[in-house]
């Protein structure tokens, strides 16, 4: 066996607390790096646009629910609206800030803190409000906000049509491109830039789970009265929970208005999307960070498969509607199943076939 | 202030509150006997109601096509215990409200597989021969003659339905041994089952009895608006009414519609200029549920929550 | 030698497919006796239990060797509704009152197992009888009601389905000994009536002064089993359950030795 768990000591604190104390954990990590910035920006310009940044954009909205709902137990259907926040204010910014002070990471970061701002506000009530009547402020919030921009042209800068694209002065970044001579709008730059934010928060949350916050959050969701028996604020920690978590979901809203579609559209942050974010997290595992990426693999390209595996098979022999159809009942059926075989997802599903390859080859 | 004006303003409020309610009522039964926060019931309307229409659109007479759409709304809640709810039970609540989701989608796509996605009318009236399908409203003032508004029959129809229903589910829940299962059950389902309550069985009756008013409430909204699409939205209308009224309770469901139904009517004529904009219905609903939750957490009649540490 | 109730044969029990939590637990409940079920926090009392009630699968769990035999019929394939039908209910560790139910709605849930609803009027004061304690509060939401009163509330419930067994998981959980004492009285009463017993406790004292025979499990193994009377003598079952040892400290070295013998009727 090359991979094993055994024979790693540790001999200071600092080397106790790392986030992959394993030796094989560390080449597999840097391995994989290696090959996200390597190898993926130079296969085609169709894998990056239509599979690799999507999921980008998604996975990070689904790891900022995953602060919110896994780690915190506050039940959001939000998702979409924040993102929606975060777009448009990435938006407004590079229309209307100075050229030379704004720059897509820039109004990415500051439209994230906006959104997580929005989030604390629609966090309030979760100060007095459990469970599943938490619903309400979330959805408020959704519907709210998808209003707000539809109902004031001035954040689509008069745009009729409700779709406004990005002008290509966007991608500036200060003149970076020109200065190396790379194409800043090309999909390897966009990329780039969106895999270099997704792993920064990504490392980011791995480590708030490990913190003293993190803490904090798990035990507000577990029993939060225990938690302010304990001395925790709760309030405090459910809007902090709220600002992270809608931080990360503004700033995949960015990313997926600006680094995917590469325009900003309203339709495309309806309550649907929420939806599927919700599905990304509960398939991956709650509370599960790697969890979180795994299940917006999945849940983003599974309607794609599927689409491509009945075009394949019965060459267009039925119309879209019941590919659709036939597509909504399979992904249906196949959630249930996941969830019956599995109710934590796929991290509870990996942690169970560790445990089993640990005892390997006795059954238990 | 024309006060003629608010008072029809306010029946047609209350009318619309009580289509809100019926579609709540299916929630609050599924929650309040299994804590499943029910997402597909919007998709159970829509399938019932296609199911109904086609058949009546193909020669079946008014009632064998009710009997027979009750039939399947029957069989199609107690598959859904059988293979959905009966090997979640115990999970948490959050995977079985996925699973919920999960159902709608494959709902979503059988029911328009099996039918089609277009979109239908239904007029009762063409069947049932009762004055209350009337196309033709109520002139009030020919009986109270300073009244001048009208009332559709129609509503009032609905909203008789809906009131018997709630009497029935009420003595239902409040009288019978099943019904005290139902809440011991929603409780807790593991000292249910220690006691030897049939939890499969009870969760069967639920969403079998779920699946008929599931039938009724969309054959009135189906009169309403139209057999389509739409009709899943009917769920997202229902979210705040069961949420103002309390997740556990029926009266809750009625009176958060009539709520909810008078304030989205005020709401569109007193609030709508003032914020400038057309479509504030979209999300007045939910702050108004908001406010309420604020000042109540577990909604209007909703079980008070019972914490100890 | 009287009849032999419930019959646990050699079992093994695995949670999520892989998490072995019994390995062979074999156990055996005489008609009208009250037979205790010992060991620490997760040796496997609260799982042997569950298994004889058949409320493992709800968590996951599944018995995956051996077999249970309740009046010589094998019920591992049984659910929990028709053993409770039979006569085997099992009060939960921790209690699970209704909590939104009121006190006298939680102990009537019990009797919806059988068909006359006339004969649940004469079991609910024979409840009452049994506790006093709750008689006065059968209004009041059971959720408010003290830790005491819900075990009872618990237990009343259990009894309304006139059993012939009950399976009591850890009764004098979070309570005062003289509630503790209290409860097991009423134990020693319901037993007079001919109700069988098997408890799983961690109280060791309490549990084998009120109880007929005594199993000990460790590690989801049983590793003693006898009279409680010889258990409570043991000097081994002293030392290490009931906290009182010869005089002197004995190493662990020396009390543990009787874990390494294998247990002599397996």
């Amino acid at each position: 066996m090359i991979y094993r768990e055994t024979g790693h000591f540790v001999t200071n604190y600092l080397k106790d607390r790392e986030i992959f104390p394993l030796k094989f954990d560390k080449i597999i990590v840097i391995l994989g790096l290696l090959f996200l910035y390597l190898y993926m920006p130079t296969t085609s310009e169709y894998m990056l646009s239509a599979h690799v940044i999507p999921i980008l954009a998604v996975g990070l909205a689904t790891v900022g629910l995953n602060i919110l709902t896994g780690l915190t137990g506050q039940l959001s259907l939000g998702t979409a609206g924040f993102m929606c926040v975060g777009a448009f204010g990435t938006y407004n910014l590079m229309l209307r800030m100075p050229e030379n002070l704004m720059s897509l990471p820039v109004a990415l970061l500051l439209s994230g803190i906006f959104a997580g701002l929005v989030g604390v506000i629609f966090g309030l009530p979760a100060i007095r409000i459990k469970g599943f009547y938490l619903l309400v402020s979330t959805l408020a919030a959704q519907y709210f906000v998808w209003w707000f921009f539809n109902s004031y042209a001035w954040f689509l800068n008069y745009e009729s049509s409700g779709v406004v694209a990005i002008a290509p002065h966007m991608y500036d970044y200060w003149g970076l491109g020109n200065l190396l001579g790379v194409d800043m709008q090309g999909y390897p730059a966009r990329y780039l830039l969106a895999l270099t934010i997704c792993i920064g928060l990504t490392y980011f949350a791995k480590n708030l789970l490990r913190s003293n916050t993190g803490r904090n959050f798990m035990s507000v969701r577990d029993r939060d009265i225990a938690a302010s028996v304990m001395g925790i604020s709760v309030p405090r920690t459910k809007l902090l929970a709220f600002f992270v978590s809608c931080f990360y979901c503004g700033i995949a809203g960015g990313i997926y208005s600006f680094l995917y579609i590469g325009n900003v559209d309203l339709m495309i942050y309806e309550i649907d999307r929420s939806f599927t974010i919700l599905f990304m997290l509960i398939i991956g595992g709650l509370g599960s960070i790697s969890g979180s990426w795994l299940g917006a693999i999945f849940v983003y390209e599974f309607p794609i498969l599927f689409t491509w595996v009945g075009d394949t098979i019965f060459q267009g022999a039925f119309n879209t509607a019941v590919v659709e159809n036939v597509s909504n009942m399979v992904y249906g059926v196949f959630i249930i199943a996941l969830l019956i075989r599995e109710p934590g997802g796929f991290a509870a599903l990996w942690a169970t076939t560790k445990q089993k390859l640990r005892m390997w080859p006795y059954p238990h | 202030m024309d006060w003629v004006y608010l008072i029809e303003v306010l029946v047609g409020g209350l009318m619309s509150g009580v289509m809100y309610s019926l579609v709540a009522i299916g929630f609050v039964l599924i929650y309040k006997s299994s804590g499943i926060f029910n997402f597909a019931q919007g998709t159970m309307l829509l399938f019932a109601s296609l199911t109904f229409v086609k058949m009546t659109e193909n020669g079946i007479d008014f009632w064998t096509a009710l009997f027979i759409a009750a039939g399947i709304m029957v069989i199609f809640g107690i598959a859904t215990e059988r293979y959905v709810i009966r090997p979640l039970a115990n999970q948490d609540l959050l995977a079985l409200f996925m699973a919920t989701v999960g159902l709608a989608t494959f709902q979503e796509g059988f029911s328009q597989f099996i039918w089609d996605s277009d979109v239908h009318g239904l007029q009762m009236s063409k069947f049932l021969d009762i004055g209350l399908l009337d196309p033709a409203p109520i002139f009030v003032s020919d009986h109270i003659p300073w009244l001048d508004i009208l009332i559709p029959k129609f509503d009032i129809f609905a909203s008789l339905v809906a009131g018997s229903l709630i009497v029935i589910l009420a003595f239902f829940f409040q009288k019978t041994r099943t019904g005290l299962s139902l809440r011991a059950v929603s409780d807790d389902h593991m000292a249910a089952m220690a006691v030897g309550i049939p939890l499969q069985t009870v969760w069967a009756i639920v969403w079998a009895v779920t699946g008929i008013i599931a039938l009724i409430a969309g054959l009135l909204w189906a009169e309403r608006v139209s057999v389509s699409f739409t009709l899943i939205e009917a769920v997202m209308k229902a979210l705040p009414v069961i949420l103002i009224g309390g997740l556990t309770s029926i009266p809750g469901a009625i009176v958060g519609g009539l709520v909810i139904g008078v304030g989205e009517k005020l709401g569109e004529i007193y609030l709508a200029d003032v914020f400038g904009g057309q479509g504030i219905e979209l999300w007045f609903a939910y702050f108004m549920a908001l406010i309420f939750l604020v000042f109540r957490p577990q909604g209007m009649f909703g079980e008070k929550l019972i914490e100890r540490v | 030698m009287a009849e032999s109730l419930l019959k646990v044969n050699n079992i093994e029990v695995v949670y999520n497919h892989v998490i072995l939590a019994l390995r062979g637990v074999t156990l055996d409940v005489e008609e009208g006796k009250v037979v205790s079920l010992l060991g620490a926090n997760g040796s496997g009392k609260t799982t042997t239990l569950k298994a004889c009630s058949n409320l493992l699968h709800a968590e996951r769990g599944a018995i995956t060797k051996g077999s249970i035999e309740y009046q010589n019929n094998d019920i591992s394939k049984s659910d929990a509704y028709n053993l409770v039908k039979d006569g085997v209910v099992q009060v939960l560790e921790g209690r699970h009152c209704f909590s939104h139910l009121t006190v006298e709605e939680n102990i009537l849930t019990g009797s919806f197992i059988r068909e006359n609803p006339k004969e649940a009027k004469q079991d609910l004061e024979r409840v009452y009888d049994h506790f006093e304690r709750i008689r006065i509060r059968k209004k009041s939401l059971a959720g408010f009601t003290s830790g005491g009163e819900q075990q009872m509330i618990a237990m009343g419930r259990a009894l309304m389905s006139r059993p012939k067994l009950i399976l009591l998981d850890e009764p004098s959980m979070g309570l005062a000994p003289q509630l503790v004492e209290e409860i097991f009285a009423i134990v020693k009463n319901l037993n007079k009536e001919g109700v069988s017993f098997l408890i799983a406790e961690q109280n060791a004292m309490v549990a084998l002064k009120y109880a007929d025979e005594g199993y000990i499990i460790e590690n989801g193994r049983v590793i003693l089993k006898g009279k409680a009377k010889e258990l409570l003598e043991r000097p081994d079952v002293k030392e290490m359950y009931l906290g009182v040892g010869e005089e002197g400290k004995t190493s662990f070295r020396d009390i543990k030795y009787y874990h390494r013998r294998k247990p002599s009727f397996t």
